[in-house]
């Protein structure tokens, strides 16, 4: 290095004492970086790579919930006889385990019905969460409507909106019959439409342009 | 302008480096003046008496003690003797009082982490414990419990008051900013602490707070997941809630209220928008002599009651 440094200042053909001191220290002409900026900048970035070291596994360890799918969960929740086309039947089961009764939700259950262009043989299990803020509705068996107490949405009999300011219809959870018994499993929600969708968290539209603004969560099972 | 006389600072909080040095011939330093006392009457000055006055002194010397190392009395002295513009007035204690509300916040929930479990199945009924077993229990948790609303509307008053007096003018700017930073750090606290009881209120409460999170687009589902720790509400939400209420936020407002105190001292507080500039009266020019005769003949400085005031007046005393 010296060496190169006192060729570049011209110093091979100058005597000793007439050559140049480098100013800085070790400075030759044409380098690119001081021996200064190098340390600085490798310091920096040592010093940078143990902070993401420390911060990057912290921060994942705090999101990492978003990404992460828990087990699909059915639980029976009565015989097939119990369920007819023209009402619905209240049911609770879990829906996450771990915390007592707070982790239980309510649905409610029929048949599916040919007057409403369904497929038969299956069972309909609707979410008694409110899609406008998450308030528990109840169904209405006089009107035919699921009412939310907070602010005033309705739902018609399939749980689509008429009324209030919930922004999609009643979510649904999946059914299934095993030995004769009725098991709802993972929530869904649909569109206006009632095409089933990964479920959304209320307050969300679901359908169009809205599946990009509210992207689906990939901790959400896929619809059926 | 009326003068009060100049506060008298102790001597002994000054560091003797920066004592004036004692006139010839006046009292000095305690220990200097000692012998016209013993003079005059030597006999009074039993072992009793040393021991009052090196009693008398001690606090003062352990002060100097610390102070010789700290180097804070200089600090200090400037922060509590510093100047304030004329008018101030009892809106300007409103900062003091939401301190003092984050104080008290802070001291019951050290006291309320002493009894409280942040677990699912029992965060409910270590709450009933506190409030029904734990001798003041009640009374510690009802503290914590409204201090958070008054808390959180001392905060506004002061937003307001800081507002209506244009107080976030220039050069106070970056203090409203970190204030604002402030008042969604006391949201978040208020928001995440109504969980912590897990009752019927808590939980829906949450989950509505939740949702309207998850109405922000694109993000917000990914945000609703982050709070809850999942698709939905359950035992890890509530121990996230808790660790942001109990370690992250506080730490970010304690540093921020550091910031934000800092930046008053430094700046100095405005004067109400009512008090009027003081300005030297002086001889004006003919020429605005001559172009206020053209009006009512008043010049500058002389306005009619009820003349706009302009906003240079309000600066920093």
């Amino acid at each position: 290095m010296a060496d190169d440094a006192n060729k570049v200042n011209g110093a091979d053909e100058a005597p000793i004492k007439e050559r140049v001191k480098p100013d800085p220290p070790g400075y030759f002409e044409g380098e690119s970086m001081t021996r200064r900026h190098v340390f600085t900048v490798a310091s920096q970035a040592l010093g940078g790579l143990a902070a993401a070291g420390i911060v990057l596994p912290a921060v994942g360890f705090a999101v990492a919930p978003i990404f992460h799918r828990g087990k699909e969960r059915w639980e029976g929740v009565g015989p097939v006889s119990d369920f007819v086309e023209d009402t619905y039947r209240q049911v609770v089961f879990t829906e996450t385990e771990g915390i007592g009764d707070a982790g239980k939700t309510t649905a409610y259950v029929r048949k599916s019905s040919a007057d409403l262009e369904e497929e038969p043989g299956k069972f309909v299990a609707v979410s008694n969460r409110c899609v406008h803020l998450g308030c528990p509705v109840r169904f209405v068996e006089a009107a035919g409507n699921f009412i939310c107490p907070c602010h005033g949405g309705v739902y018609d009999f399939q749980g689509k909106r008429i009324g209030g300011p919930p922004v999609r219809p009643l979510d649904q959870f999946q059914t299934r019959v095993t030995k004769g018994q009725v098991e709802v499993g993972p929530r869904y929600s649909v569109t206006s439409q009632m095409e089933p969708v990964r479920a959304r968290d209320p307050g969300e539209f679901t359908g169009g342009i809205w599946e990009y603004l509210y992207p689906p969560r990939p901790s959400t099972f896929p619809p059926p | 302008m009326p003068s009060f006389p100049k506060p008298k600072i102790p001597d002994a909080v000054i560091p003797p480096p920066l004592r004036k040095p004692a006139k010839p011939g006046s009292a000095g330093t305690p220990k200097g003046q000692a012998p016209s006392d013993l003079k005059e009457s030597p006999e009074r000055r039993s072992a009793g008496d040393k021991l009052l006055e090196v009693g008398k002194e001690a606090p003062i010397d352990a002060l100097g003690w610390v102070d010789q190392r700290l180097a804070a009395s200089g600090f200090l002295t400037g922060m509590l003797f510093r100047k304030v513009p004329k008018g101030t007035n009892w809106f300007y204690t409103l900062g003091s009082a939401t301190l003092f509300a984050f104080i008290v916040q802070a001291i019951t929930g050290v006291f309320l982490a002493m009894f409280y479990v942040p677990s699912a199945t029992q965060a409910y009924s270590s709450i009933a414990h506190i409030n029904n077993e734990v001798p003041f229990g009640q009374l510690v948790h009802g503290m914590h419990k409204w201090g958070a609303s008054v808390m959180v509307i001392l905060v506004f008053l002061h937003m307001g008051r800081t507002f209506f007096f244009g107080a976030y003018k220039y050069p106070r700017e970056l203090n409203w900013v970190i204030g604002v930073v402030l008042l969604i750090l006391t949201m978040t606290m208020a928001f995440t602490g109504y969980l912590l009881p897990f009752d019927q209120r808590s939980f829906w409460a949450s989950i509505v707070g939740i949702n309207i999170n998850g109405t922000g687009p694109v993000v917000g589902p990914y945000l609703s997941d982050f709070l809850r720790a999942g698709p939905e509400l359950g035992a890890t939400t509530l121990a996230r809630f808790y660790a942001i209420h109990m370690l992250l936020v506080p730490g970010a407002i304690i540093a921020l209220i550091g910031a934000h105190m800092y930046l008053v001292v430094k700046l100095g507080t405005t004067a109400p928008p009512w008090v009027k500039a003081e300005r030297p009266k002086v001889a004006a020019p003919v020429s605005q002599l001559e172009a206020g005769a053209n009006g009512n003949g008043r010049v500058n400085g002389d306005r009619a009651p009820g003349a706009p005031v302009d906003g240079e007046g309000n600066g920093a005393a």
